[in-house]
């Protein structure tokens, strides 16, 4: 992880304006993805990881906008460029991969023409050249009998095939970075299983590093080398997948981990964090999570904590680590 | 958030929602509401604030008769508008006369949103044969010009309907037959919309519970295909008045005895050539503005209701 | 015209002369997808039926939790409609306590048997009508049975079920959307109490809730049922809410089950080929390096089952006898499976490499 990061995520930033103020989404999130890295940005709905997403690929609906901070892909930043050339660096540097991947396939082309026609874009390959690349990409993917399918039209394939035709279209351009927001969710658990592995091997095989954004922390343990937990719109913490999973540090992840049953775990009770996440209009003063924490104290109500080392790239922002303060 | 005890008054929630918010940030709807309230208020007080009541024919003077505007020369201060040919003032007569139009409109309007929101509740809660029945009927309805049903109801009720008591009876029939012209785009909505709540969790809910359908779909499924219908039912009030207009201009309308503004246009309409021009302009006029300022309203609620555009 | 499988009786997991809570027997129900007839006499395309659920015995004791899982599409979601009377069934017969609620066929029949079933549904934002306060949402089944007279009277029944749900008094004058997912889910349970019903069926109550918000709703749905003395069906695609949840499941594939044992013995010991492949799709939380073998394949259609055994094209294990007949239930122990491979003990046990290239 020494050397430079292929993205670099700097207090960035994102609002949305209504009329009742402005609603602050993303606050102050920072992170960096290393070349051929696996990120997982897990947290609960409302946490704002599929914002940050969406601010990287540059898709933030509007009248949602980046307010602050900075987005570098390569130590080129990409948060402040004009819809064409983020058009541009979205194809052939940045993959999208959405849950739904209906959404990802227009209707009315083959499958095939769409893969083309994405290659042709971003290469100066012949038809001939481009369409053996998509059979090619296809049959990467999984996809049985690719020569019958690549004239198929997205309906004629079931979610599980559609998820790894769209997997193969975000791969086209080879690109350096896959931004995947929540790619199994609408999936049956063994398709799940499938879609994550193969997504793991593509990943390894050619290099390219993946912002995988799950609510779902099985996914996280299986894929991730890093992890970023999300509360409230900030990072709560972030490290390497096995330390948090196994030895998590700020409070909310480790109610978070409490809460998710497992098998062959028999307790009668799950941990349990009461309340629920804050609305966007009603986040409180100080550390986010506070009126939920069992630890709290009377800092956490007055200031906002920073991310705080708590081991090798391991940080979590909570004043429990602070130097000299009540450390367990 | 403190006081939690008193639930916000239905007056302060409307005042707060988002509908509200919308209205009040187009200029253009505000406007038209306030053209439009203008002109339903002035046309309901009509009786008591027209300057002359041009429904008695004793107080008629046939000398006053094709009096211009007060502006054009030759006017008379006491007609505002000018006078028609039996010497009524115009202006008097429009107020009357936009009273008959939305009357006749609101009743047509609200005819065809009862008849169509039952068949469409009944059609897409029921489904199976009672739906392709009533769907099929709509189908035959739609393949007929909505005047023309209007045009055919109203013949057979005149050869029906004792020739004495025709000009008593022609506003019914007159709303009778806007209405049944009128009630499929409200069937068809609320059919489709009835299809998307029916399998809504909260009514399978209520089905476990044992209810009645019809206590379903008036309690549950009812006032949540509600929406659209409120589009549909204001865009089709400036319909329906319209429809009245052309009736009525046909001459198969309401009686001259009592003029809607279609009436006043087709009467004042035989002197347009000869100059007398006022009598057949503002009624015309106020017909437009009317339908204009509804027209306007309906699209606006169009738009606040549908999430998509908001 | 829709005539169903003969009904076996073998999945009871119960003794005979027993009377469980809640008996399922043959339970199956068709849905005619046809296209209209226009279509099917002009293009000659044949009546088409989907077998939702195709044959489905089971058996749930007082105070039991019993579950279903499944991949979507394997009927679970139906049994559940059946087994309240929101859908009619083809064939089978579903006894509540005693009596025969699935043959009953008015309202008014089914009125005293229908006090003491109620519903918890997957997605808190469509089950609660957005139009009612919340209040009258939770009253509507006390004021439907006439439970209560009185206004002052349901109300303070109302303000009882908000606070066994954890909500408070105050919260009955606010509207749905005034609330998160799974404080939604509170009042749905709340209102689902309103009738002191014994039996509760919850379709995936928490798969629209984020993890710690399920896990609230889990714990106090076990509460509810030690405070309650109350039985649940429980339907989920989730194995380890599943594992967590039940006494006993049964896992179900293309409208039939391919296993029924209590929890425990399950997951300890998958013994249909397909159970065993469920439960290898289960993430890796404790980061012990285990290596994943997905099932290959996807769930075929259930308009066009396989013939034998339904699981026979993704199944490792399967030979001829598979793929003409269809499995009979056996019992291992405390274990029903219906597979030829069990019974002709040819399916080793331990893990199944099944992983082909995903």
């Amino acid at each position: 992880m020494q050397n430079s990061p292929l993205l670099r995520v700097e207090n960035l930033k994102v609002e949305f304006p209504t009329r009742r103020g402005r609603l602050v989404a993303v606050d102050d999130v920072s992170f960096d993805i290393a070349p051929g890295e696996v990120l997982g940005v897990v947290g609960e709905s409302g946490a704002g990881k599929s914002m940050t997403g969406s601010a990287i690929i540059g898709l933030l609906e509007p009248p949602g906008r980046i307010a602050g901070g900075s987005i570098s892909l390569d130590g080129r930043r990409i948060d402040n460029l004009p819809y064409e050339e983020m058009r541009k660096i979205r194809g052939k540097h940045i993959g999208a991969i959405f849950q739904d991947p209906l959404t990802s396939l227009n209707p009315l082309y083959s499958v095939g023409k769409q893969l083309v026609e994405t290659i042709m874009t971003h290469s100066d390959l012949t038809p001939t050249a481009a369409r053996e690349r998509a059979l090619a990409l296809l049959r990467e993917v999984g996809i049985p009998a690719p020569e019958r399918r690549i004239e198929q039209y997205p309906h004629q394939f079931s979610g599980g095939m559609r998820q790894r035709v769209v997997i193969a279209l975000a791969l086209c351009a080879n690109p350096r970075l896959i931004v995947a927001d929540e790619p199994t969710t609408a999936l049956d658990v063994s398709i799940q299983a499938q879609i994550i592995t193969l997504l793991k091997r593509l990943c390894r095989e050619h290099g390219t590093a993946v912002m995988l954004v799950t609510h779902d922390m099985g996914v996280i343990a299986e894929t991730a080398d890093r992890v970023a937990v999300m509360y409230a719109g900030r990072v709560a913490e972030i490290g390497p997948v096995r330390d948090v999973i196994k030895n998590p540090k700020h409070p909310y992840t480790i109610g978070l981990m409490g809460s998710i049953p497992r098998i062959g775990r028999d307790e009668e009770r799950l941990t349990q964090i009461d309340g629920s996440m804050p609305r966007l209009t009603e986040i409180p003063q100080g550390c986010a999570f506070n009126p939920r924490c069992p630890l709290v104290f009377d800092r956490c109500r007055r200031e906002r904590p920073d991310l705080i080392d708590v081991g090798p790239f391991h940080q979590v922002s909570c004043w429990k680590y602070a130097e000299g303060v009540g450390h367990a | 958030m403190a006081d939690v005890t008193a639930p916000p008054g239905a007056l302060r929630r409307f005042v707060d929602s988002d509908v509200f918010y919308s209205f009040r940030r187009s200029k253009v709807t505000v406007v038209a509401a306030i053209v439009t309230a203008i002109i339903v208020i002035g046309s309901m007080l009509g009786p008591w604030i027209a300057p002359h009541d041009t429904y008695d024919v004793r107080s008629l003077n046939l000398l006053d008769a094709f009096t211009p505007p007060v502006w054009s020369e030759g006017g008379n201060p006491s007609y505002l508008l000018g006078t028609d040919d039996q010497g009524r003032d115009v202006f008097s007569t429009i107020l009357l006369g936009a009273r008959v139009s939305l009357l006749v409109g609101f009743a047509a309007t609200l005819f065809a949103m009862t008849l169509g929101v039952l068949l469409g509740l009944i059609s897409g809660y029921v489904g199976g044969t009672t739906d392709a029945v009533i769907m099929r009927i709509a189908d035959i309805k739609l393949s007929f010009p909505a005047i023309l049903i209007a045009l055919l109801i109203d013949g057979v009720a005149r050869g029906i309907i004792p020739r004495d008591m025709h000009d008593d009876l022609a506003l019914y029939v007159v709303i009778f037959a806007i209405g049944i012209s009128n009630w499929v785009a409200y069937a068809r909505t609320v059919r489709g919309s009835t299809l998307v709540e029916k399998n809504k969790e909260y009514v399978q809910a209520a089905r476990i519970i044992g209810l009645h359908p019809f206590t379903i779909m008036i309690r549950h499924v009812l006032p949540n295909v509600l929406g659209p219908v409120l589009v549909i039912g204001t865009l089709g009030l400036a319909g329906a008045i319209l429809a009245e207009a052309t009736l009525s201009f046909l001459g198969v309308g309401v009686p001259p005895t009592r003029p809607s503004l279609g009436t006043l246009i087709r009467v004042g309409n035989n002197f347009l050539f000869s100059g007398e021009w006022w009598m057949t302009i503002f009624p015309g006029v106020m017909l437009v503005v009317l339908v204009l300022a509804v027209n306007l309203l309906g699209d606006w609620l169009r738009d606040a209701l549908n999430p998509k555009l908001r | 015209m829709l005539k169903a499988a003969p009904s076996r009786g073998k999945f009871l997991g119960i003794d005979k002369d027993a009377r469980p809570f809640v008996r399922v027997e043959g339970l199956s129900r068709y849905f005619d997808v046809s296209p209209p007839l226009l279509n099917r006499v002009l293009e000659g395309k044949p009546r088409q039926i989907l077998k939702a659920v195709d044959g489905i015995d089971f058996a749930i004791g007082k105070g039991e939790t019993f579950s279903l899982v499944g991949e979507s599409g394997c009927g679970k979601s139906t049994v559940a409609r059946l087994v309240v009377g929101l859908y009619r069934a083809t064939d089978g017969s579903i006894e509540f306590d005693g009596h025969d609620f699935g043959r009953m066929t008015t309202r008014r029949a089914m009125a005293p048997i229908r006090s003491r079933i109620q519903m918890i549904f997957q997605d808190p934002y469509a089950s609660l009508n957005p139009r009612w306060r919340v209040r009258e949402i939770i009253a509507e089944p006390i004021r439907a049975y006439r439970l209560l007279d009185g206004d002052k009277a349901i109300n303070a029944r109302v303000d009882e079920l908000l606070r066994q749900v954890r909500l408070t008094p105050a919260d009955g004058t606010k509207f749905p959307h005034e609330f998160s997912g799974g404080q939604r889910q509170r009042i749905s349970i709340a209102r689902a109490l309103a009738s002191n019903p014994e039996f509760l069926v919850c379709d995936e109550p928490t798969s629209a809730l984020d993890v710690s918000v399920q896990a609230q709703i889990l714990n106090l749905m076990k509460d509810l049922q030690r405070e309650l003395g109350l039985t649940y069906l429980f339907i989920s695609h989730n194995l380890a809410v599943v594992y967590h949840i039940s006494d006993r499941v049964g896992v179900m594939y293309l409208g039939r089950l391919a296993e029924v044992a209590p929890a425990r013995t399950l997951f300890r010991q998958p013994r249909h080929p397909y159970t065993r492949m469920l439960l290898d799709t289960i993430p890796d939380m404790d980061m012990t390096g285990r290596q994943r073998n997905p099932v290959a394949g996807e769930v075929p259609s259930p308009i066009n089952p396989p013939t034998g055994c339904s699981f026979h094209p993704r199944c490792p294990f399967a030979n001829d006898r598979c793929k003409v007949e269809r499995p009979e239930p056996i019992r291992r122990g405390e274990a029903f499976i219906a597979c030829h491979g069990v019974e002709e003990g040819r399916i080793p046990d331990g893990p199944i490499g099944t992983a082909q290239a995903a």
